[in-house]
């Protein structure tokens, strides 16, 4: 069941994060992070102390999900974006590459039109790194990138995690 | 679908419990919540109706520790139960790595049970999983009331396979943690057949 596992490198996690907080820089956003669409989050930049990101990450796949869903009940293939507005702030939700989700978080130091060019502009550079995830995630899959370490997980390794 | 975070050296794994509704799904997840160490649980986020009924999700992400020096995180999941909200429940067993199913001891609601369970197997189905070969255990909730059906029975009805069965209490917490270990390690072998 695990053909489609998603395996995050080094190399990838940083390109990946350099490349968010250029958005997050550019956009002048609070907060940006990139989540997985089965709700795991890959790379978030910014204040996170501040914010349950796991959580986060959970209901903006959920968010997606279901927005995707409201989006072929009416014929359309899929709504590109979300964006919900607070009082202080914001949250501008989007696809990127059809894959992987990105959230920005933004308040009155930035401003939606600003947001939306800035993620359109970086949107297509990161699909590019995330495709080379996959490639580089799919290599590891067939063993070219050398033994997973789970591969010699033993039975006494996962007691202990129950406690013996 | 697990993810395998070399960076951050962590792993995350996705378990659904599925079941009729008023089953007891998210009543293991409470039960969980509060009986977790709070450094190694996050936040219980229910997505639920005015009258506790779930509506989309329940969601509990707990750390279970290190194994080869990667943190072993679970995240885990509830389905609403109820019939008319399918949509939501196949939107929630995408990239799923291990099902629990709580089944309602009750005899009146044995044809819920297995409604739920066909419900299930369709759905699994539908997004190229075979509930038959992943990670997957039979919770047996409810196990106190008094039309409780005997447990040979539920087995015989509701048994797919040799999956590990748990009798279950899930108000007091009888038979919660020991469905939770089953199917965490369960899923923890099939990454390592994978791997």
């Amino acid at each position: 069941m695990h053909t489609s596992d998603l395996i995050l490198g080094e190399e990838d996690f940083q390109a990946i994060r350099s490349l968010i907080s250029k958005l997050r820089s550019e956009a002048n956003a609070k907060i940006v992070c990139l989540v997985d669409r089965n709700g795991q989050q890959i790379a978030g930049v910014g204040d996170l102390q501040t914010l349950d990101t796991t959580a986060l990450a959970s209901l903006a796949a959920g968010n997606v999900a279901a927005t995707d869903s409201l989006a072929r009940l009416i014929g359309e293939k899929d709504f590109t974006a979300l964006y919900h507005e607070g009082e202080k702030d914001n949250l501008h939700i989007s696809v990127v590459g059809g894959k992987v989700i990105l959230v920005v978080i933004f308040d009155v130091r930035s401003s939606l039109g600003l947001v939306r060019l800035r993620v359109k502009r970086h949107s297509a550079e990161l699909a590019a790194a995330l495709e080379r995830m996959r490639e580089r995630s799919a290599k590891a899959r067939s063993g070219k990138m050398g033994a997973s370490p789970f591969a010699d997980i033993t039975d006494e390794d996962i007691d202990s995690l129950f406690g013996g | 679908m697990t993810f395998i975070n070399y960076a951050a050296r962590e792993i995350n794994c996705k378990i659904v419990y599925y079941g009729p509704g008023l089953g007891g799904k998210t009543t293991n997840l409470k039960w969980i919540y509060g009986r977790s160490n709070p450094t190694s649980r996050g936040k219980l986020i229910s997505l639920a109706t005015e009258t506790d009924r779930t509506l989309f999700f329940d969601f509990l992400p707990l750390d279970l520790g290190t194994i080869r020096g990667f943190r072993t995180r679970f995240h885990l999941y509830t389905v609403p139960g109820q019939v008319f909200y399918d949509a939501s429940r196949k939107l929630i067993l995408k990239g799923v790595d291990g099902v629990v199913f709580v089944a309602d001891s009750q005899s009146a609601r044995m044809e819920a049970n297995l409604e739920s369970l066909k419900n299930l197997q369709m759905n699994l189905k539908e997004q190229g999983y075979d509930l038959n070969k992943m990670p997957y255990v039979l919770q047996l909730n409810k196990r106190d009331t008094a039309t409780a059906v005997p447990v040979e029975e539920l087995k015989r009805r509701l048994g797919l396979r040799n999956e590990p069965v748990f009798e279950a209490v899930a108000q007091t917490g009888g038979g919660v943690f020991d469905t939770l270990k089953a199917i965490a390690r369960m899923v923890l072998v099939e990454l390592k057949k994978t791997a």
